[in-house]
């Protein structure tokens, strides 16, 4: 029965059958940064955990990709690890709000148009801070 | 039964029985994903520096390593849940069913080389004592 399926029939949020606007925009960015968490991320993520139970050698390895030899990041260092932690806080932030909505709150149009830019404000600042830390926050002590 | 449109096709057929399960554990894990991914920003954050020691003393510790495979537990489970989504939304017929496999071998294969590569740093940090 699955092959009788008239593929002419829209079926799902494809993006161009969606006006633009905050909301709708905070809802494909959570599908784009969640998929790209849980693929790139994972990729990543398992791949450090593997060569650091490898030994030395291949951590060693492992952290060549990413930094230069003062032991500061590359380009690759810095496109992933902010790409991955602005993804990770747009998601976190995206989705507390989302737990707002299945609990039927925050529908009403202003509402839920200001929380959707506010995911994205709280985003940026907690990927800055985060960062400002890293780099900044251990040289002082 | 109609053969046309595809609310014809499914008419009377009931519900698949699974949303439900799905939708509430995709919330559930969105909850404990929250405190443990949390957690390891500001561990992370916090260590004081990222050579290969200094990460593997962090994460022998029970401490760690115990909330370190939850958070892969939980996070691996909720993505597996959310990229079935987008697999259902996008693609169709035998796709569907390929992409469907290959996510839960993704899924099942990652999370375990992540949890054996914990618990082996941990349990050697643990005899080294």
């Amino acid at each position: 029965m699955a092959n009788v399926r008239n593929t002419a029939r829209p079926t799902s949020p494809h993006l161009s059958i969606w006006k633009w606007g905050p909301s709708m925009a905070v809802s494909i960015t959570h599908r784009v940064t969640g998929s790209g968490m849980a693929t790139v991320g994972t990729i990543l993520f398992v791949w450090w955990l593997v060569a650091l139970a490898s030994g030395q050698a291949s951590y060693a390895a492992f952290l060549d990709l990413f930094t230069v030899k003062s032991g500061a990041l590359n380009i690759a260092g810095y496109v992933f690890g902010i790409g991955l932690t602005l993804s990770f806080f747009q998601h976190m932030a995206s989705g507390v709000r989302h737990l707002f909505l299945d609990q039927g709150a925050n529908f009403e149009l202003k509402g839920n148009k200001t929380t959707a830019l506010l995911t994205y404000a709280v985003a940026i600042i907690l990927t800055a801070a985060f960062w400002a830390f890293i780099i900044w926050g251990k040289t002082n002590g | 039964m109609g053969n046309g449109t595809s609310i014809g096709r499914v008419r009377g057929l009931g519900s698949a029985k699974e949303g439900a399960h799905h939708w509430w554990h995709q919330r559930l894990t969105a909850g404990s994903n929250l405190i443990l991914t949390l957690w390891f920003v500001l561990s992370i954050a916090l260590l004081p520096a990222y050579d290969f020691e200094t990460i593997r003393q962090w994460m022998g510790q029970t401490q760690v390593a115990v909330p370190l495979i939850l958070l892969v537990v939980s996070t691996f489970y909720h993505f597996r849940l959310g990229l079935q989504v987008v697999i259902e939304d996008y693609q169709h017929d035998e796709t569907h069913i390929v992409l469907m496999v290959a996510l839960n071998f993704f899924t099942l294969a990652a999370g375990t080389l992540a949890i054996f590569s914990i618990l082996k740093i941990a349990i050697l940090a643990g005899a080294a004592l």
